[in-house]
């Protein structure tokens, strides 16, 4: 993976510039705070940094926006994660007895990792990702995103680029941060289609009826199988792949077709006949595809309300990359590769400003040069969009906790 | 039991449960108008206390069997899948073994033997309320309670006619929202593909219910029911679900009321100790005190770990003795089972560094690193909680054991080559093996290791349902040393230990957990503590 332009070694340097100048501690704080509807939502807040040398320290917590500020100036956490909002401050966990620290809420979490799909990718393996295998990851988001919004009616989910080779997705409406742990676990498996480990070579399993939801994700699948599958990962080019997909479950002599499409389209055709020939019907292309491009999701990652997930815009130490949210309106042009590194914001930075910010600049007085400053810092930046997109997922946010609030209170007036 | 010595001792703890019940005042008709009310169904919601008083032969006696029954329950539910037909079979045979309600029809001739529908109804609900009482004062007791009374729920309410279920909705005012007829219409394909029996006509004709996702975690999970801006549309077939999840909510809410009106409980002193005898009946799974502590000595281990030991200990036991060490993971499982058949502090101490010092660990190193969390299972460290063996859902379901480890159950988590290898050097024959195989195969890890238990002792049928590799210990011990007339009681269901009945036995398992209680209680049987002054 290209990222000439970052040095690992140079974190140390890039951090304090990026924390000081750059981090969006506003919205994050505003996202976190959730209007402070409830007592201590942000203050109860489990925060755990990685410092330098892979020190770990979990339990932060944090007053408010400012001590957030401060802290991480301070201790340039070279990861961020966030948890759950605790029965009391993870600071001060110590202090009570124990038992009765608990974590009470969080946002319903996601994590897609491309190293689970290292059976099915052949253009990279582990860590390594390219534009090819990242279509699964586009796939993935619109199957959940969809599934999210439309079966269980939640309406802030939040998707982030990991920096590395996967994706999150914080789904932050009041009703899914109360999910209890079962809750979560049977959300997280409704949604998990591809089961069984090494030791398993057909993970996909259908059965009738096929459920609407599995329809639907099918009908995501359709719109990239082939441009995926069968051009950019070549399933049914060579004998050893050909042989890996007819594993599951298929007896079909299509050696005489040398176009992939063309193949596959014998497949189903093949599939086609054998469920109109015989009762038990066969869903064999449907799971091919399924089990070559449905998202693999890490359930436990999901399950737990006290684990941790990696923070928005925490910087990735490897790649440098920040975690930065994606935009599903221009999903399909996502490109990872595309996203900041805190080298190059940070070199932005120091960029000779134009005239007309020079002009902007003189015009404002100094009264809170502060926050200002930072403003006009990010703006120059690359980061500038993507602030804006978290902006904007923010103001969604307290939308509809207004809302909720008028509601309430015309409720209150009726009576 | 002298049952006589109760009589005219008469209980009424159950205004306990009156003192927060609304619907208090309203209930001023005649008793027993309101009593026919009551058990006009066989199956009840626990709506209502009971209002009568009675005797406390008869409070212990309910409470026991109800007690029997929730244990048979949970056995079952470890050993059978919930839906099988088995289940069913067992189920039904153990409720009206046990003379609780599970017919449908009201029968009020007086039956040839046995007890009339009425009181068998009157005991369901007397009894379900006694246990509440007495299973509400932890966390852990409460879910353990909560768990058995939802799946006895479960199949007694999947067993009812359907005439019967929407009699038991009326009466209960469980009123759950449904959709309109235009609505099912314009989903009609959705929901005959949610759902495995639905089809077009049955969508007509039956309701189908709206209630938020979180109401119906079940049918959500497997996808076995329609989802749409997060309600799920559940068919009335499928009732049973957010029904159970009503009773749950209730329960649960119960129990915390009841807790917190528990200390005028339990000042009562007839009745406290007999309620934390109850509760500490259930564990059957405590086997952190022991008597025979100091009973074994230590050169006994080696011939014990072949004949007695279940075989995840026997592995532990070789992977120490070969490799002098073992990982974080295998010292808690084995150390704590080792304290559980008896070892003392020292002997363990003394045990596992003689061990540990034919590895790379000095005397020194073995006091520093490890002898700490050694004293540490046996409460003598840090905050001092008495560890509690594990039972076999915990070694199968918690920490799987990973690379170097050789903790976990050998039928969860060896490969099934692996382990035939193993059963075969162990002398078990090919048909004794496919059969534990078998077992496997079908998840049943406890049910493998009780063929296991039964082929290695050379019985029949072992006559308990394990889960505590120490009660396999406990068993083995009993059948090797404890002759013909242990045996019998060996027999006995679980539930019926900790209770006078079965005071001659050897019950390890009705110990309470804290040995400061321990001390006050196990000098006294039950009937001691009834004696009038
Ligand atoms: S079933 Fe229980 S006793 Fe038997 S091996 Fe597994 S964990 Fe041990
Ligand atoms: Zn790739």
């Amino acid at each position: 993976m290209p990222v000439s332009d970052y040095d690992p070694t140079s974190l140390p340097d890039l951090l304090p510039l990026y924390y000081r100048r750059l981090f969006p501690f506003s919205p994050y704080y505003r996202w976190l705070n959730y209007g402070g509807v409830t007592k201590n939502y942000f203050q109860n807040r489990e925060f755990s940094f990685t410092l330098r040398d892979d020190i770990y320290v979990r339990y932060q917590s944090f007053s408010n926006q400012s001590e957030l500020e401060k802290e991480m100036q301070k201790m340039n956490p070279y990861k961020i994660d966030i948890g759950a909002v605790y029965s009391h401050r993870p600071n001060q966990h110590n202090t009570v007895k124990s038992g009765s620290f608990q974590a009470l809420e969080k946002e319903l979490v996601f994590d897609i990792d491309m190293t689970d799909y290292d059976d099915v990718r052949s253009c990279c393996s582990a860590a390594d990702i390219c534009s090819k295998c990242w279509t699964l990851m586009t796939i993935a988001i619109r199957i959940l995103d969809r599934a999210l919004r439309e079966d269980f009616g939640f309406r802030h989910c939040l998707w982030v680029y990991s920096g590395r080779r996967g994706v999150h997705c914080w789904v932050c409406d009041p009703a899914a941060r109360k999910l209890s742990v079962a809750a979560r676990s049977a959300v997280a498996e409704y949604l998990s289609l591809v089961k069984g480990g090494e030791e398993t070579v057909k993970k996909v399993q259908l059965s009738d009826p096929i459920h609407p939801f599995i329809k639907e994700s099918l009908m995501v699948v359709e719109r990239y199988f082939s441009q995926y599958a069968l051009a950019g990962q070549d399933i049914l080019s060579n004998k050893e792949s050909v042989d890996k997909v007819l594993a599951l479950d298929l007896v079909a002599y299509f050696q005489s077709e040398k176009n992939p499409t063309k193949r596959w389209e014998r497949l189903k055709s093949l599939v086609h006949q054998k469920r109109t020939s015989s009762k038990k019907a066969t869903h064999a292309d449907k799971e091919i595809m399924l089990q070559y491009c449905y998202p693999r999701l890490d359930v436990n990652v999901s399950k737990g309300v006290n684990h941790l997930l990696k923070s928005p815009f925490s910087v990735h130490p490897k790649t440098g990359r920040i975690s930065v949210p994606i935009d599903l309106r221009e999903l399909d042009q996502f490109d990872p590769f595309q996203v900041p590194t805190i080298s190059l914001i940070c070199e932005e930075l120091d960029r000779p400003r134009s005239t007309e910010e020079e002009a902007e600049e003189t015009k404002e007085n100094e009264k809170d040069a502060g926050e200002k400053r930072k403003i006009r810092d990010y703006k120059r930046t690359s980061l500038a969009k993507y602030v804006k997109l978290f902006d904007s997922f923010v103001e969604g946010l307290e939308r509809s906790r207004k809302g909720e609030l008028l509601k309430k209170s015309d409720l209150q007036k009726e009576f | 039991m002298q049952a006589n010595l109760f009589q005219g001792r008469r209980v009424s703890c159950f205004r306990r449960f009156q003192a927060h019940n609304m619907q208090f005042t309203k209930r001023k008709k005649a008793i027993g108008n309101y009593q026919a009310e009551l058990y006009g169904h066989c199956l009840q919601f626990y709506g209502q206390p009971p209002v009568e008083n009675i005797s406390l032969s008869e409070f212990e006696t309910f409470a026991v069997e109800r007690l029997k029954l929730l244990k048979t329950v949970e056995n079952l539910g470890v050993s059978y899948v919930k839906t099988s037909e088995q289940y069913k079979k067992k189920m039904e045979v153990e409720i009206s073994s046990l003379n609780f309600p599970y017919r449908t029809e009201v029968d009020d001739r007086k039956p040839l033997t046995g007890p009339t529908e009425y009181e068998k109804r009157r005991k369901d609900h007397i009894s379900h309320f006694i246990l509440r009482l007495a299973y509400c004062q932890t966390e852990d007791l409460r879910r353990w309670f909560i768990q058995q009374e939802m799946d006895l729920f479960r199949y007694r309410f999947t067993d009812l006619p359907s005439k019967f279920k929407s009699d038991f909705l009326h009466r209960n005012n469980l009123h759950y929202d449904t959709i309109s007829s235009e609505e099912k219409e314009n989903l009609m394909d959705k929901l005959v593909h949610s759902t495995f029996t639905v089809s077009g006509t049955t969508v007509v004709e039956q309701d189908f219910y709206k209630v938020p996702f979180q109401d119906a975690l079940d049918l959500v999970r497997t996808r076995k029911v329609f989802l749409k801006g997060g309600y799920a549309y559940i068919p009335h077939q499928d009732i049973v679900t957010i029904v159970l999840n009503d009773f749950r909510t209730r329960l649960s809410k119960a129990l915390a009321l009841t807790a917190r009106s528990l200390p005028a409980v339990q000042s009562d002193e007839r009745l406290q100790p007999l309620l934390s005898h109850l509760s500490h009946a259930y564990v059957g799974q405590d086997y952190s005190i022991q008597k025979n502590v100091g009973k074994i000595s230590l050169e006994q281990i080696d011939p014990l770990s072949a004949k007695s030991f279940p075989l995840c200990m026997r592995q532990l036991h070789k992977a120490l003795r070969e490799n002098h060490h073992l990982r974080h993971g295998g010292r808690m499982q084995y150390g704590l089972f080792l304290k559980g058949i008896g070892l003392t502090l020292d002997q363990a101490l003394q045990f596992w560094r003689a061990e540990f010092v034919k590895g790379k660990v000095d005397a020194d190193k073995f006091d520093k690193a490890y002898a700490y969390s050694i004293r540490h299972m046996f409460g003598k460290e840090g905050k001092r909680t008495d560890y509690t063996p594990y039972s076999c859902m915990k070694v199968i379901l918690s920490n799987p054991p990973s690379q170097g480890d050789y903790h976990g159950c050998p039928f969860r988590h060896s490969d099934p080559e692996l382990l035939k290898q193993k059963l075969q050097s162990f002398k078990i024959s090919p048909a004794g093996i496919n059969q534990i195989l078998e077992l496997v195969k079908g998840m049943h890890y406890q049910l493998a290791c009780q063929k296991y238990f039964e082929l290695t002792h050379g019985i029949e049928d072992s006559g308990f349902s394990l889960n505590h590799p120490n009660q396999y210990f406990v068993e083995s011990q009993r059948l090797l040393t404890g002759g013909k007339e242990v045996k019998r009681e060996a027999d006995t269901p679980r539930g019926g230990q900790g209770v006078p009945a079965n005071k001659g036995a050897d019950a390890p398992l009705d110990k309470p957990a804290n040995p400061a209680q321990a001390a006050a209680e196990v000098t006294e049987d039950l009937d001691s503590l009834f004696q009038d002054d």
